[in-house]
């Protein structure tokens, strides 16, 4: 018999495992909401339990066998024609042998393809990762999209029902679909991270959870795939990005510019990581890809002594990679914007000029806000105001909008 | 399960092709559908004649009205059907993604054996 254990103890070991726990009991009873009732079942037998007979000897075992013999007896409740059907596929599957537990870190790779399916919106494959990879409450995913817990309640039951009516697959997809299928949960990782890194609406500037969230998720994905140099990439650039987020505003809540900030303040141990990551994707066999080269630029800047003694030329050429394996707008407009770093504002703003003219880009401050810069640096000081007077519109963040009219007080 | 694959296209510019575009097109769709017989995974369909020839009963507030064509105008119309057996979503969309045509979309729809009556 193991130590006595109190409720926090219990509900410690409960988070730590519930992730894999669900992952399992999901491929076990093939249905995501009796998984979850069944998991919380589980958790709440082990409450009675575990006080009185100690922590058992492999907790994670415990809390799925019992899960599925939890979830076993909800179906038995119900008398659906349904429910008997899945009586019978459950039990064919509870008769075999104890759940095979070498495979629990294969069910949570599972999970997160099956939460990352691309026959799901986008924004519902953010919301089922962090509610169900990441075990974040429904509450707390509401409060991110910014809509009550009912909607994304609601929200959540029909993802998990078109999961199950639809027939998405609880599987790691083939060689054949795998590069496609990560690339889409690289994606919905990319995005809660930026999410919380620079929130798309509401008062925060940051939410850091968020953040580390995504960084945690990703370096699961990293653990489970490790010969894959996007997620090595990704969770490169994310630790470089989240290691300078302290040092993104001040005291006083404002945003502050790369050239303005206390680069005393960026955390030195995620950069190294992050590095040390970089280096290790521009090793694999298998070609570099977008996240990895946004890395590689991320490593220069954190690494530079300062704004000025940045090494500008490195990051120009990184960005025309980027631009040739990933040509967005966006890109063209930070590669436009390293170039004026090294060439000056003149041949940047033909650039930006000709970026502004297709209109792809016209209801993004940052265009406008780039193009403003490049022309007070041009002394052309009317054009900026001009410029600036376009960004500030468009901004969402109040600290953004303080941003901008501080640069316009200059 | 089994999924129903609904292909549709603009018709305008279906009438606008070549005769050997046609003939090309349908060619391929007989390879396509002599593949997922071989494969086991067809059930069933049918190209379908063009909406001009479909005819719409609506009903609400007791009442039938019967009109001349779809039940929606859209510029992309219902052209044909496959009923597959598939294992799951993934391969569903697999043999959806095989289909050899050039423009439009095909919807991918899971059939609800449960209600099946026959």
């Amino acid at each position: 018999m193991g130590p006595l254990l109190d409720k926090a103890a219990i509900e410690a070991v409960y988070r730590h495992e519930a992730g894999r726990v669900l992952a399992t009991l999901i491929r076990l009873v093939g249905d995501f909401e009796l998984a979850e009732e069944g998991a919380q079942d589980a958790f709440e037998a082990a409450l009675l339990r575990w006080p009185a007979s100690g922590l058992p000897d492999n907790p994670r075992a415990w809390l799925v066998n019992t899960g599925r013999h939890k979830a076993i007896d909800r179906i038995r409740r119900r008398v659906t024609l349904r429910g008997k059907l899945k009586i019978l596929a459950a039990e064919s599957s509870i008769a075999g042998p104890e759940a095979d537990l070498e495979e629990i870190e294969d069910d949570r790779l599972r999970l997160i393809f099956t939460c990352c399916h691309p026959a799901l919106a986008l924004e519902t494959r953010v919301a089922l990762t962090l509610r169900t990879v990441c075990g974040l409450s429904t509450a707390a995913v509401a409060s991110i999209f910014l809509v009550s817990e009912e909607t994304m309640a609601q929200r959540l039951v029909r993802a998990k029902s078109k999961i199950r009516e639809a027939g998405i697959p609880y599987e790691v997809p083939g060689r054949e679909l795998l590069a496609e299928r990560l690339a889409g949960v690289l994606a919905v990782v990319y995005l809660a991270f930026t999410e919380g890194y620079a929130p798309s609406a509401g008062t925060a500037t940051t939410r850091p959870e968020l953040c580390t969230e995504a960084i945690r998720l990703c370096r699961l994905l990293d653990q489970l795939l490790p010969d894959e140099p996007e997620i090595a990439g990704l969770l490169a650039l994310m630790l470089l990005h989240a290691a300078r987020l302290d040092g993104r505003s001040d005291g006083a809540g404002e945003l502050l510019l790369l050239e303005e900030q206390d680069r005393t303040r960026w955390d030195r141990a995620a950069i190294a990581e992050g590095k040390a990551l970089v280096e290790r994707a521009l090793s694999a066999p298998r070609r570099i890809g977008p996240y990895g080269v946004q890395a590689a630029i991320a490593v220069l800047h954190a690494e530079a002594p300062s704004f000025a003694a940045t090494d500008w030329p490195q990051i120009a050429a990184l960005y025309q990679v980027l631009l040739r394996l990933a040509p967005t707008p966006v890109v063209e407009l930070n590669a436009a914007a390293a170039r004026s770093m090294v060439e000056g504002p003149e041949p940047a703003l033909q650039l930006v000029d000709a970026l502004t003219a297709t209109g792809a880009l016209d209801s993004y401050w940052p265009l406008h806000a780039a193009r403003a810069d490049l022309l007070g640096r041009m002394g052309r000081k009317t054009e900026a105001q001009a410029a600036y007077a376009r960004a500030l519109p468009l901004v969402r963040l109040e600290a953004e909008r303080r941003l901008l009219e501080r640069k316009m007080r200059r | 399960m089994q999924y129903l694959l609904m292909i549709y296209g603009d018709e305008a510019a279906m009438g606008a092709a070549t005769p050997e575009q046609g003939k090309a097109m349908g060619e391929a769709y007989a390879r396509f559908t002599q593949d997922i017989v071989k494969s086991g995974h067809l059930k069933g369909g049918d190209k379908l004649k063009p909406s001009s020839t479909a005819t719409t009963i609506r009903r609400g507030d007791g009442k039938s009205l019967t009109t001349d064509g779809p039940f929606a105008e859209t510029r992309e119309q219902l052209s044909g059907y496959y009923i597959i057996e598939a294992k799951d979503l993934d391969e569903a969309l697999m043999i959806a993604g095989k289909m050899p045509f050039s423009a439009g979309a095909v919807e991918v729809r899971p059939i609800d054996s449960l209600a099946r009556q026959y």
